[in-house]
């Protein structure tokens, strides 16, 4: 095990430089200019290229990357060229919004999927399963800020029981985080659920054709002990691969709840830094993002080990 | 009804979640915080480094200024206690008045005001041009100050008292010597509200707390002028990236003020208490030629263009609300101290059959014309179909690209022609405040390729903008802006396309909102 984290901690090197270079390589290529933005609709040319002058960008592109890239190898991502706050710290004032949202939304998700996608597959074709089923082609097929828009007129702006919008931390107020987090954490559930609900059924059935879950039924096994402790475990595999991969997906990607319910996550600073040309500030995130990938990859290969010993690496 | 162990458990956990939760929103209000939904999100603290309007607004509450407009437009005395211009108009002489102070409790000294008009006016366009009328600015003693000047600069006042693109904030001189391009990460002014560095969340939210030691003026707040009484105690600021979210933000009580209602999301506040008050500076929403490039160089091709322009139709598409919209066409705004028809009743009305005629008789040789457009900005949405379907009923051909905000100002500041990556037509869209002075309007920037976008060329527009400034009359100022006005119309700098409002949001619990052209948060009540 301890070899796996080894060789994938060095392995995510050589990862993370080629995903640096794309990423720069790919925002200068792109039209726009932070000095353009920085100075205003109404500015000069003189004014944009002092600016220019100011924050390097003058420079040749080779320096401008060494300069950059130089800073990160030792712990420098630079800083905001609208803020002038520090990279890393508007990142990480960021995260925790978007954690607290994702790991909420991937909780409810599983103790609702999970059940609900073993049931629709042990109780194949029943009213049950298309139940589930027709659950799961909504959740794909509704947009999520919909979602919330409904669940915002009804819970806030009718009924007055939930906030409409803004982040409170839990370990700040934890009653008042409980508020603030419910509707966009069941509008983002209501989304995966879909999915997580139909990967579970799918995996199962596979399974619940297999011998050994005959011979566990031939055994006497009642029908609940079948579905969990012999069947669920084998069929694993793929539902810890989407859980996973959402998490990364919902750590990186929730920019439309995060509008919708006004979070400030990770996600709105994504986009504001992307359409500011904020360079740095998208360069750190891009990094960053690789990095929870290359993380979440390595926790899932984890838990295979863990669910089924017969896999190596 | 019995329950299970497991129902009973359930029904228990739901219970406490609902008891830790089902405290109403309203339960939020904080009466000594007003809760401030602005038009976009901070992210840069600097007023000079910058034109945007969310930073200039940010300036209002933190800094104060020499000279503020009223809600008629008229500079009015703000940190100035007295003033004299000599009578062959080379000197003014200004004096502070007593009792200002920085939040660092520094007194505001006239050292801090001359090196604060030092920095400022290498960016704004009109402090260019006081900066070049000056041949000195002498600190007299502690509170007085004197411009010499090397020759007359009759708009003292209104360059003083800018509102748009860059105003003349007040900051100590340890941050005004700072060069005008490294952007200021110190936000110290001697204004009604202190900024909380502490709390700034770029592009999130913001917050400012109440200068205790600000002196305000004796004067009834009037626009920007006037008495600034920091009433609430604490000003926080939140940014909200969907309309409808702030909206329902406010009909739920977690807001307090809307700075900007579209005329079409009017209908959300029917049957509530919500006020609605109609902005201070309408918008206004421009058709620009760029003159570096045939076939818009050809002064005929785009007096065609004027000719099949109704302000009418684009209104009705882009507002649809009459109450909301006005056509206009003077290009200093209409309701203004410059308000004048002259020229558009020549050159504003619709004809469909001289505008064909202007075709034919210009140089146009039915090349495919490019409209740039941004497709991100919603006040930009329907203006480029509406002007390419015009194109095209005058035997013009066109087509749209459309961009994000970032790219279409980057390309809109080419003067290449298209097959270098540059363009034909672009729409603009401004606040009418920027339109007010014709030293400030960016539209009246006739010096070519090294202008604004569009890149008018018209020396004769300069010389009048020369004598503009030179002359102290308001009425022999009228004079010459018509006379620009005239020649704009004639040349065609640009097409208006008339102005329409949005609307302010407010609680009822908040009394004595000031309509100003930018949002006066100082003088208000919270209930």
């Amino acid at each position: 095990m301890l070899r796996l984290v080894l060789i994938r901690m060095l392995s995510a090197v050589p990862v993370m430089l080629i995903v640096a270079l794309i990423v720069f390589t790919l925002l200068r290529l792109s039209p726009g200019d932070p000095a353009t933005i920085l100075a205003g609709d109404a500015a000069t040319p003189e004014t944009i290229a002092e600016l220019r002058n100011e924050l390097g960008l003058d420079q040749s592109l080779p320096i401008q990357f060494v300069t950059w890239i130089g800073g990160v190898a030792t712990g420098d991502f630079g800083q905001s060229i609208l803020s002038r706050m520090p990279v890393l710290t508007l990142i990480f004032d960021r995260l925790e919004a978007t954690l607290v949202l994702a790991v909420t939304a991937i909780i409810l998700t599983v103790v609702v999927a999970v059940p609900l996608g073993a049931l629709a597959a042990w109780r194949l074709n029943s009213w049950v399963d298309r139940a589930v089923m027709a659950m799961s082609v909504a959740g794909f097929s509704i947009p999520a800020f919909v979602i919330g828009y409904i669940l915002m007129l009804f819970f806030s702006v009718k009924w007055e029981l939930l906030p409409v919008q803004g982040y409170v931390s839990p370990f700040v107020d934890l009653s008042a985080a409980i508020r603030h987090l419910i509707l966009p954490s069941l509008t983002l559930a209501l989304v995966f659920m879909a999915l997580i609900a139909r990967v579970t059924r799918s995996s199962l059935l596979e399974v619940l054709n297999q011998d050994f879950v005959r011979t566990a039924r031939a055994k006497g096994n009642p029908g609940r002990r079948v579905l969990w402790s012999h069947a669920l475990p084998n069929a694993a595999v793929p539902i810890i691969t989407v859980i996973g991969l959402g998490i990364a997906m919902l750590i990186t990607g929730v920019v439309v709840t995060e509008s919708v319910f006004n979070i400030p996550g990770i996600g709105r600073l994504t986009i504001d830094a992307i359409l500011a040309r904020d360079y740095p500030v998208v360069q750190g995130l891009m990094l960053f993002f690789a990095l929870i990938y290359v993380g979440v990859n390595l926790l899932i290969d984890i838990a295979y080990i863990i669910v089924d010993p017969r896999i190596r690496y | 009804m019995q329950l299970n162990r497991r129902e009973a458990l359930l029904f228990s956990a739901s219970a406490m979640l609902f008891a830790a939760t089902s405290r109403t929103v309203s339960a939020q209000v904080n009466g000594g915080t007003l809760r401030f939904a602005p038009h976009s999100a901070l992210r840069v603290l600097d007023p000079v480094t910058t034109s945007a309007y969310i930073t200039r607004n940010h300036g209002y509450l933190v800094y104060d200024t020499l000279f503020s407009v009223d809600s008629a437009s008229v500079p009015q005395p703000q940190m100035v206690d007295n003033w004299e211009m000599a009578e062959d108009g080379l000197s003014w002489t200004f004096r502070l008045r007593d009792g200002l102070a920085f939040h660092d409790g520094a007194p505001v000294t006239s050292e801090d005001v001359i090196a604060s008009i030092r920095r400022w006016w290498q960016r704004d366009v009109v402090g260019l041009r006081l900066k070049a009328a000056t041949s000195d600015i002498v600190a007299i003693d502690d509170r007085s100050f004197r411009f010499e000047l090397s020759g007359p600069f009759g708009v003292m006042l209104e360059a003083l008292a800018r509102t748009s693109s860059i105003p003349l904030f007040i900051m100590p001189r340890r941050i005004a010597e700072l060069p005008p391009a490294t952007m200021l990460e110190e936000v110290v002014g001697s204004g009604p509200y202190r900024f909380l560095p502490d709390e700034f969340r770029p592009g999130v939210s913001w917050s400012y707390s109440r200068n205790e030691a600000y002196v305000p003026r004796p004067e009834p707040a009037d626009g920007l002028a006037g008495g600034k009484v920091p009433r609430v105690e604490r000003i926080d600021t939140i940014w909200f990236p969907s309309p409808d979210t702030a909206i329902s933000a406010l009909l739920n009580n977690e807001l307090d003020i809307i700075e900007s209602v579209n005329p079409d999301r009017r209908a959300s506040f029917d049957g509530t208490d919500v006020k609605l008050v109609r902005k201070g500076s309408p918008s206004a929403s421009t058709i620009r030629f760029n003159w570096a490039q045939p076939p818009f160089d050809d002064v005929l091709l785009r007096r065609a263009v004027q000719k099949v322009v109704s302000q009418i139709d684009y209104l009705d598409v882009a507002v649809g609300d009459p109450d909301a919209y006005q056509e206009c066409g003077a290009f200093f705004g209409c309701g203004t101290p410059l308000e004048t028809d002259a020229g558009y009743g020549d050159n504003g009305l619709h004809n469909g059959d001289e505008a064909r005629e202007l075709v034919a008789q210009s140089g146009y040789n039915g090349e495919e014309i490019v409209i740039i457009t941004p497709g991100d900005v919603a006040s930009f949405s329907t203006l480029a179909p509406l002007t390419q379907q015009l194109l095209t009923s005058i035997g013009i051909k066109s087509r749209i690209e459309t961009m994000e905000w970032s790219s279409f100002l980057e390309r809109r500041s080419r003067t290449a022609p298209v097959s270098e990556g540059g363009w034909n037509l672009a729409h603009a869209v401004f606040d009418s405040i920027d339109l007010l002075s014709p030293l400030g309007n960016m539209n009246f920037d006739a010096r070519g390729n090294q202008g604004y976008t569009g890149f008018v060329d018209d020396p004769e527009t300069e010389q009048l903008k020369n004598r503009y400034q030179g002359e102290p009359d308001p009425a022999k100022q009228k004079e010459i802006a018509e006379e620009m006005q005239k020649r704009a119309h004639d040349l065609v700098f640009y097409i208006p396309l008339g102005t329409y409002y949005q609307y302010t949001a407010v609680r009822p619990e908040i009394s004595n909102y000031v309509t100003a052209v930018l949002p006066a948060l100082w003088s208000l009540d919270k209930a």
